[in-house]
């Protein structure tokens, strides 16, 4: 096999070239690009609001734009979309699958998507003309399990899925796109650029790749985890990914510098991350663990500045919401808390 | 799992077979269990556990079958001898192992014995005899022919053919027969077969798709961490005060206070808005440009500079983009007619080169068709009519009118001292409370909390 080893070889060089010129353009540290600002003290958020009314394990939640409803996927097999001030409920979805993995809340408000182990994604239209909330799609085309969705607007969603790819649906047609290959191991998660031209997901062979939409190419990929990747999120401003994973990290990954330049660990934390939330400034960062806490990381000193804890079981899902005002947990507790 | 041993017959490229001493006899071409694990790594690049595991597979499936201890069908890494077995005998092509057959061979074996057989082969015999009573004249016949038959052969050939018989034999009908063996033969066989052909030319896209991969990644252009970790910094200095949870919010948090006063100042269509939200305008175009009331402002400005169809074009392309799939080539057709046309009523300015370019891809429409012009279109306005927006009177009479919420606070006991965020900061001054009366702008009743803590 004389033929794999020279290929093996080259493939290696070029990995240490490219290791070699991300070095060249370190030439700040963190400490020292943060030395500047002021400290952020103690962060305590209180918890305002808990919704109950599931009754089974949470596993996903997605705010809606207007940052006061949201929706949230358990796997009793229901999708429930909860006005957050009142804790009331305005609608809950019986879904055909129980195992549910994942919940979206599309830009517009009209339309909530949701997909599991029924390797399927249902798209619901909350505002049917009779008021009856109805399977609009189903989106059936992977051959794994769905493990996030994410809408664009109302006519084109992006999936990513335990078999390796992620996708880009027409909602309208119910067909694939583009089908976005390149991971080695199941996609866990993605999340969506703030301009909607890119998006990023993280997968299970240690890796986060930057996806352009139109191209439907990989534009960069980023190592340095040392497990899955169970969480992503892009920094405010677009130019950074922050991903969370089992070895109990986040890192910081810059677009631009095309390498990690922060990472968040404790040497008190061994469990690892299961979502991570920015806040709207991108000054915190809010990770949900496997330890059933919530800690507040100060994204640019790299230290813990706070913690939530109020759950009983782990966290499974944390999303601020778009102005900021709050930031909402959904636990295996079956509860999901309001903080602020 | 066929290409495999095929594979490994191979004369050139194959295993190395010898003779093996088996009791007196010369056995030809066996080799050895280790042999058949290091041309399984050689061959296929793969870990020794996978190549224990595929070559247990290849003699569970009796494809190999061990010399030594016929009845155990496990691939054993060391000096044991094991032998192909003869494409007569695969599984493959002769199941299912039809009863006849086995009687036939269990006849022989008795014949050949003199009745010595294993307990589960009497148990079986047995069992077979009353249930295909009716033919058994034809099985014993059978029997005594090929024994004859095989008398005639060499003695060699002789042990060989009953070793391959065996084997197979015990293949199929194993002494302690759980599962049908042909049902989970049918899954491991296809799954064998893809596992080997399909892991080596996997290996092969991999390897090349990095390495295709890492020679785009080589030549990007990198930006220096200093410039990134500071445009973080800036970042978050800027957006700070606009961050609930690190500045808190006025007039109070609804999350705290049950008063739904701050959305109400803040959705989308107020007559005066907040001071922090029209100052959001000026940190980036896009901020603008997202805020609808932004974009509403932003267009009457450039009515008065007759510059307004670079924004409506923007705004149309804009929902193309997002739009339904089944509008777009009207989408397409009607923004071609009002602003990219000779002579068209909101004609916009592009240069000819993204002209021509646009007008080539508009004959076969599509989502992305209308990107370039559309890039231009923004950078113009970024790098022209923005910054002038920004020092013209409509942009700072607007900043100045408008309102920065008083915090509400309870009258009835004005001692009282909630955090206005939840997390006091040590670096934010913590003033004193003593506030009048403030009336907040479209606030309900002073029901909130009152409020420690001024406002920066």
């Amino acid at each position: 096999m004389g033929e794999m080893e020279q290929l093996r070889k080259e493939a290696d060089s070029l990995k240490d070239q490219i290791t070699a010129a991300r070095k060249a353009v370190q030439d700040s540290t963190l400490q020292e690009a943060a030395a500047s600002i002021t400290v952020v003290g103690r962060v305590q958020l209180k918890t305002r609001k808990t919704l109950r009314g599931h009754l089974a394990k949470i596993y996903a939640m997605h705010w809606s734009t207007d940052s006061k409803l949201c929706v949230s996927a358990s796997q009793d097999g229901k999708l429930i979309v909860w006005d957050s001030i009142t804790t009331n409920k305005v609608n809950a979805i019986p879904l055909k699958s129980s195992w549910v993995m994942t919940c979206a809340y599309a830009p517009s408000g009209n339309l909530v998507a949701c997909g599991g182990l029924d390797n399927m994604c249902s798209i619901y239209n909350l505002k049917g003309k009779d008021g009856n909330v109805k399977v609009m799609r189903e989106l059936a085309a992977h051959t794994g399990y769905l493990s996030c969705c994410r809408f664009l607007s109302d006519s084109e969603i992006i999936t990513s899925s335990g078999d390796c790819t992620c996708v880009l649906w027409d909602i309208e047609t119910g067909t694939q796109k583009t089908v976005f290959a390149g991971h080695q191991g199941d996609c866990m998660s993605l999340a969506v650029s703030p301009d909607f031209k890119f998006f990023i997901s993280g997968a299970c062979d240690f890796t986060a790749k930057l996806w352009d939409i139109r191209e439907a190419s990989c534009r960069q990929t980023f190592g340095g985890h040392e497990s899955d990747i169970n969480a992503i999120g892009f920094f405010p401003n677009g130019n950074a990914v922050i991903t969370g994973s089992d070895d109990a990290t986040c890192k910081l990954y810059d677009l631009r510098a095309d390498q990690e330049l922060i990472t968040y660990q404790d040497s008190g934390i061994m469990c690892g991350v299961t979502s991570l939330a920015p806040s709207v400034s991108g000054r915190l960062l809010l990770a949900g663990y496997d330890d059933f806490n919530v800690n507040i990381w100060d994204a640019l000193k790299a230290e813990r500045v706070g913690v939530l804890a109020g759950h009983d079981n782990r966290v499974s899902c944390i999303g601020v919401s778009s102005d900021g005002m709050a930031c909402c947990t959904g636990s295996w507790d079956s509860f999901l808390k309001i903080w602020n | 799992m066929e290409k495999v041993i095929v594979a490994m017959q191979d004369p050139d490229m194959g295993m190395k077979m010898r003779n093996q001493r088996l009791l007196i006899t010369v056995i030809p071409h066996a080799m050895t269990g280790h042999d058949i694990i290091t041309w399984l790594i050689q061959k296929y690049s793969i870990c020794e556990e996978e190549a224990l595991h595929v070559g247990g597979m290849l003699v569970k499936y009796g494809y190999i079958y061990p010399l030594k201890e016929p009845r155990s069908i496990v691939l054993h890494p060391d000096e044991s001898p094991y032998r192909f077995q003869t494409p007569y005998f695969w599984t493959s092509t002769r199941w299912p192992a039809s009863e006849l057959d086995y009687a036939i061979y269990l006849a022989k074996k008795n014949i050949r014995k003199q009745g010595e057989l294993m307990e589960y082969e009497k148990e079986r015999y047995s069992v077979l005899h009353k249930r295909i009573n009716h033919t058994w004249d034809f099985v014993v016949m059978q029997a005594r022919e090929q024994l004859r038959a095989s008398k005639q052969r060499r003695k060699a050939d002789r042990i060989v053919l009953e070793c391959q018989e065996q084997a197979y034999w015990l293949i199929n009908r194993p002494p302690v027969c759980s599962v049908p063996l042909h049902y989970t033969i049918l899954h491991n066989i296809l799954f064998c077969t893809l596992y080997c052909t399909l892991h080596c030319s996997a290996q092969y896209t991999i390897l090349d798709c990095t390495i295709e991969a890492s020679r785009r990644a080589l030549g990007r252009n990198r930006v220096k961490s200093s410039v990134c970790l500071e445009g973080f910094v800036k970042y978050s200095e800027q957006y700070q005060n606009h961050d609930p949870i690190m500045q808190g919010c006025l007039p109070s948090n609804p999350w705290i206070s049950d008063d739904t006063a701050h959305w109400t100042m803040n959705s989308e269509m107020v007559p005066t808005p907040t001071r922090l939200r029209v100052e959001c305008w000026s940190f980036s175009f896009m901020e603008l440009l997202n805020d609808n009331m932004g974009r509403r402002e932003f267009m009457t400005y450039l009515e008065k500079e007759f510059s307004a169809e670079n924004l409506c074009f923007w705004q149309a392309c804009e929902e193309l983009r997002h739009g339904e799939t089944s509008r777009i080539a009207e989408k397409v057709e009607e923004i071609y007619k009002n602003f990219l046309a000779p002579g068209a009523a909101r004609w916009v300015n592009i240069d000819s080169k993204t002209m021509d370019k646009t007008l080539e891809g508009i004959k076969r429409p599509h989502r992305f068709v209308m990107d370039d012009a559309q890039m231009h279109i923004y950078f113009l306005m970024k790098k022209d009519s923005y910054p002038r927006y920004l020092k013209s009177d409509l942009y700072k009479n607007m900043l100045a009118k408008a309102i920065v919420p008083q915090e509400t606070k309870k009258s009835v006991f004005p001692f009282m001292r909630r955090q206005r965020h939840s997390s006091p900061s040590p670096a934010q001054a913590a003033t004193t409370a003593t506030e009048e009366d403030g009336r907040a702008k479209g606030a309900g009743q002073a029901g909130a909390n009152s409020e420690g803590g001024s406002h920066v």
